[in-house]
């Protein structure tokens, strides 16, 4: 259902980003996503936080850690792939192999690749666009997703739709998956969203500048070119 | 001259020449100490384990702190609004700016307490003024988060200027957000901001 709901809102959202309104370059729909920002506070503030919360207050670690090594298997093998689709070979075999390897490691739930010290890629489609020379696009600020653009938010589309839980035939089962994958992502996100309540002046901005450096600095493997002063 | 003699000469010029070497810490070697010697006090005192805030505070004021410089990380974060700042008004910047980064600091620091840190070698140029130094923090179980300071060579030794976490740069960061509160308040509305959100007065949000 989750993701799903996204996935509509996305697609909404990347429809009306082709009728860009002026504004800030990177940000032609501020006055929109700032009505998004302020839809999504209350639910986060909440029900997500207070779940996800409660999920790292009464869920033992070693569930938790074995719950996010498992959708990371998901993740690696699209790196795989995005790492092939961007000429990485090296970095692609890596992900591969940490499939396999960790497949070893109770069907993915043991994170053995890691012990190994093979790295994990961590590509997606919205750097293989980027690395393509796509542009970012108009930024956007989802409700119950977050922070993304028109070219990683297609990216993320891409990923949900090819993913191997979409072809769960058992709609409940897929759906508590979808449910358990939300709440892993944002319990590991808590630290970071405390932090910005305490560090921002405006959330919203610092929220979008910071995804904006972080996607540009994975684009370009931690290696960016150097931002120009204004 | 005597052989005993001749040794003592001979320490005491090392020692001269030595000196400057030690009141120049590199800035690797800055960055690597101090990140221990906090992460040590984090692990070991009880008070920062049992959220002293106040003993949080005392600690990055007096081992953090001394090793960052402000003015600079001001300025840069306030882009081309920095000379349209008075003299008085770039002093409180700095000051308010001081006080929420401590503040941001203090909420964080009990978090790594179990984390571990990397260091990658530097290579820079000895005569470089600017440098950045690489690191990576390993929290077990967690994707490992690159921590990257940029330093500057001041009289006083090396000083950082920027910390970049995962590639976010905070004073990048900070510099859209300055700018955003300059244009609707000019700079005297960035201090009022800063200084409310200092006080715990909530803003904008």
């Amino acid at each position: 259902m989750k993701m799903h709901t996204h996935a509509a809102i996305v697609a909404a959202l990347l429809l009306s980003a082709c009728a860009s309104a002026p504004g800030r370059v990177d940000d032609p729909l501020e006055p929109m996503n700032r009505a998004m920002y302020a839809i999504n506070k209350p639910i986060d503030d909440h029900v997500m936080r207070p779940i996800a919360q409660a999920y790292l207050d009464y869920v033992p670690a070693l569930i938790r850690q074995g719950i996010s090594n498992e959708f990371g298997n998901i993740d690696d093998f699209f790196s795989g792939i995005n790492g092939l689709l961007q000429n990485k070979p090296e970095k692609a075999g890596d992900d591969f192999g940490r499939v396999l390897v960790n497949f070893w490691g109770l069907f993915g739930l043991v994170d053995i690749a890691s012990d190994l010290g093979i790295p994990k890629g961590n590509e997606d489609f919205g750097q293989t666009f980027g690395y393509w020379g796509i542009p970012q696009g108009p930024y956007l600020f989802v409700p119950l997703w977050g922070p993304t653009t028109v070219r990683d938010g297609t990216g993320s589309l891409i990923r949900i739709w090819y993913g191997p839980v979409g072809y769960l035939p058992y709609v409940p089962l897929r759906n508590i998956i979808y449910g358990i994958g939300a709440v892993d992502l944002r319990a590991n996100a808590l630290g970071a969203t405390s932090m910005i309540d305490e560090a921002a002046l405006d959330p919203y901005t610092f929220v979008r500048r910071a995804y904006l450096q972080r996607r540009e600095y994975m684009v370009y493997d931690g290696n960016p070119p150097p931002e120009k002063d204004d | 001259m005597n052989f005993p003699s001749f040794r003592f000469a001979t320490a005491l010029i090392l020692a001269a020449v030595a000196l400057p070497a030690f009141a120049q810490e590199a800035p690797d070697a800055l960055v690597k100490r101090t990140s221990g010697e906090v992460l040590q006090v984090v692990r070991t005192d009880p008070k920062v384990a049992a959220g002293d805030k106040q003993r949080i505070r005392e600690v990055i004021e007096t081992m953090l702190l001394p090793n960052f410089d402000f003015d600079k990380m001001t300025a840069l974060a306030m882009g081309r609004n920095w000379n349209k700042a008075t003299p008085e008004q770039q002093k409180s910047l700095v000051e308010q700016f001081r006080t929420l980064l401590v503040r941001t600091y203090s909420g964080a620091l009990s978090q790594y307490k179990d984390q571990s840190i990397d260091f990658k070698p530097m290579r820079a140029d000895p005569a470089a003024t600017e440098v950045v130094v690489r690191s990576e923090v390993v929290r077990p179980g967690q994707a490992a988060v690159q921590i990257d300071y940029g330093m500057t060579k001041t009289a006083a030794g090396w000083k950082a200027y920027d910390v970049i976490v995962g590639g976010v740069s905070l004073v990048t960061n900070y510099r859209d957000e300055f700018n955003e509160q300059i244009k609707s308040g000019g700079v005297d509305g960035l201090i009022k901001t800063l200084s409310d959100k200092n006080k715990g007065v909530s803003g904008k949000s």
